[in-house]
């Protein structure tokens, strides 16, 4: 188990830097130097020749490479001051630090991202099971219909129609912020619920649809029948035997989802304007500010290994037949 | 039950002359000649009812795109006509003096069959058909390239095994690791320096190159994964043996035995790819890296819904609706092309 967290960790860590190192190598590639994409259209030359050495372009390539990675592990020094251990740089436009700015804004990306699985797996999972549990019956179809047309639905066609109808034309709610739950929990949950469940609604729908799936083939299963013939009880043998084989593909599955909830986390931020990851790499897009974008990126990818790895170790706890090595 | 004359004459397996196998008893025993994988796949599609309205609610939103030009010729409006400030419409003016649409629902009217834009006062109509248009046809020429990609990668990979599938494997796993939303808003505006001068404006035909470009390099792994598991597995069995012993190039294995068997999976692949495909590209240009002002695409007229949601919620109803419709059945349609080809499967 150690020895497997372990290695998985070094392999995350060696993803990480290449990952680093391809999106430094495609920035700064670009034919059309990083200062005149900063500097935009109607650039003269003295201006261009001051960024370029306002933010070290001028350095070679492999030294600004070594001065972004060593700064991740070791920190780096800037004019501004000195930028503690994991140092992802400093912004181009706003001049902070890029660390500072992510963790400033991760926890909104956080409640979403967590907060939507937390949503979706009890209330997707739920359905799921009892659909398979009720198969046939009008409940079943219920469900099914209902998760095979919320499915279709985008956040950025739902959550405006969700606001039009709670917040703008019967003002039941207020406008959705983020309030950091350690100041006030009930702004937090009361501000985050819209977003949430609107994220949640659009992945709910898959899962609804897994879980049915992989249900009623668990329930076919020999060692579940065997369970049934020998006397068990109904609900006992679903709940204790088939949920068990039947969460295996489920965990699987949000697995492989968690980099398109991290997405889903960041069309929601845009379409509820929250201040998140999302927002942030869109900035940092636009504004063409390369540390910025890095430091996004790099977190993101940190965030889905890091998933990643506590997925497979939850694999090993759901089947006992998985070994981790 | 239909009278076996009909049942025969509908069916598209009877090689042989269909008048006579239907009027003849002495003919039935023909009628069991063996028939392809690919007719027998038709055949149980054809019976799936939900299939087959999918097929053609698909195939019209298709026809509906192709046909953009043309639809609003009918309908006499052009997506790039700010109807709300040209002056030359001034006399049948669509917007009030906040910018907003004039009239019932958005400024539904006989000259703006879907209303129009708040502020600009664009036909909707209009922006919606040549929106799809950029969109299906986009995601059309991406789904098809990161197939084609994902298919030779996964061939090379699981035919030839050992130290080249290890690699290959790796790289899957690298770039699966990239998180992909967050990549495609970053590397939009590098793809495009890489070609256009910043201190130019982009061209819009660029605009879509540098979008296929992005979903392209990040796209294919999927594929490439399916395509080797099958491949995998298909490797190992007698017919690809016996091919080897009788000593058939590695390429002619490749094509004649081993492609033939991945085509089903494949083809089920590419019926969810091409709407997750749509939908990353609306999510490109709603995120403001895809597709610009005016450029008419389906995911702009949702980043201006969501601007003008408040004011007038109305103006994201046609284009919504049109996307849930569109992806519900392409989603059934995928359903549908997998229980054909394997009926096992689902349900």
């Amino acid at each position: 188990m150690f020895q497997f967290i372990i290695r998985r960790l070094a392999g995350a860590v060696v993803t990480l830097f290449l990952i680093g190192a391809v999106t430094f190598f495609l920035f700064v590639a670009a034919p059309s130097d990083y200062a005149s994409l900063a500097c935009g259209r109607d650039c003269s030359p003295a201006r261009l020749e001051d960024i370029r050495e306002a933010l070290g372009l001028n350095l070679p390539i492999a030294q600004q490479f070594w001065d972004f990675m060593s700064g991740i592990v070791m920190g780096r020094d800037f004019p501004d001051g000195h930028c503690a251990a994991p140092c992802l740089g400093q912004s181009f436009y706003s001049g902070d630090f890029v660390w500072d700015t992510i963790m400033d804004r991760f926890p909104t990306t956080l409640t979403l991202t967590a907060g939507g699985a937390v949503c979706f797996l009890i209330i997707g999972v739920g359905a799921g099971m009892l659909a398979a549990y009720k198969r046939g019956s009008l409940l079943d179809k219920a469900a099914t219909g209902t998760s095979m047309v919320l499915s279709s639905f985008q956040i950025y066609f739902l959550g405006p129609i969700v606001l039009t109808i709670f917040v703008y034309s019967t003002g039941w709610m207020e406008d959705p912020k983020y309030v950091p739950i350690t100041e006030d929990p009930a702004g937090w949950f009361i501000g985050m619920s819209i977003p949430v469940l609107v994220m949640a609604t659009i992945f709910t729908a898959q899962y609804t649809r897994m879980a049915r799936a992989s249900m009623i083939e668990q329930l076919a299963e020999e060692h579940v029948r065997t369970a049934r013939a020998k006397g068990m009880a109904k609900k006992f043998v679903f709940f204790r035997y088939a949920w068990r084989g039947s969460m295996i593909p489920i965990v699987t599955v949000l697995g492989i989802d968690i980099s398109s909830m991290l997405g889903g986390a960041v069309v929601t931020e845009l379409t509820f304007s929250l201040q998140g990851i999302g927002r942030l790499a869109v900035n940092g897009a636009t504004t063409k500010d390369l540390p910025l974008t890095m430091g996004v990126m790099m977190f993101g990818a940190f965030f889905i290994l890091i998933v990643n790895i506590l997925t497979d170790i939850a694999y090993a706890y759901i089947d006992p037949r998985v070994r981790l090595s | 039950m239909t009278s076996p004359t009909k049942a025969e004459g509908s069916g598209p397996s009877v090689a042989l002359d269909p008048e006579l196998a239907s009027t003849t008893e002495a003919d039935k025993p023909k009628k069991l000649e063996g028939r392809s994988p690919g007719q027998l796949m038709w055949q149980r599609f054809k019976r799936d009812r939900t299939g087959m309205l999918c097929a053609g609610v698909v195939i019209f939103y298709f026809v509906i795109a192709l046909s953009a030009p043309l639809l609003t010729a009918l309908s006499g409006t052009n997506p790039y006509t700010l109807y709300g400030q040209d002056p030359t419409y001034a006399d049948s003016p669509v917007l009030d003096d906040f910018g907003l649409p004039l009239g019932w629902f958005g400024g539904v009217s006989g000259d703006h069959w879907f209303g129009v834009e708040p502020q600009y006062g664009r036909d909707l109509f209009a922006m919606l058909m040549y929106g799809m248009r950029t969109s299906l046809f986009m995601a059309l020429g991406v789904t098809v390239l990161l197939m084609l990609t994902g298919i030779t990668i996964g061939l090379v990979g699981g035919y030839f095994g050992g130290r080249t599938d290890y690699w290959i494997g790796r790289v899957t796993d690298f770039f699966l690791a990239f998180p992909q939303q967050l990549f495609f808003i970053a590397f939009m505006p590098v793809v495009t320096a890489f070609f256009v001068d910043p201190q130019e404006e982009t061209p819009t035909y660029f605009r879509a190159v540098a979008i296929l470009i992005v979903l392209w390099l990040l796209g294919w792994m999927g594929m490439a994964r399916l395509v080797r598991s099958t491949v995998l597995s298909l490797r190992e069995r007698e017919f690809v043996e016996a091919a080897k012993v009788s000593g058939a190039s590695p390429w002619r294995i490749v094509r004649k035995e081993i492609l033939p068997n991945v085509v089903s999976p494949i083809l089920v692949q590419f019926t969810y790819q091409l709407p997750s495909t749509i939908l990353t590209i609306a999510f490109l240009s709603f995120a403001g890296v895809g597709f610009v002002e005016p450029t008419p695409d389906w995911g702009r007229l949702f980043a201006s819904g969501a601007k003008y949601a408040e004011q007038d919620p109305a103006f994201m109803f046609f284009p919504g609706v049109a996307m849930v419709i569109f992806i519900l059945c392409f989603n059934l349609l995928g359903d549908s092309v997998r229980d054909a080809f394997d009926p096992k499967s689902g349900r």
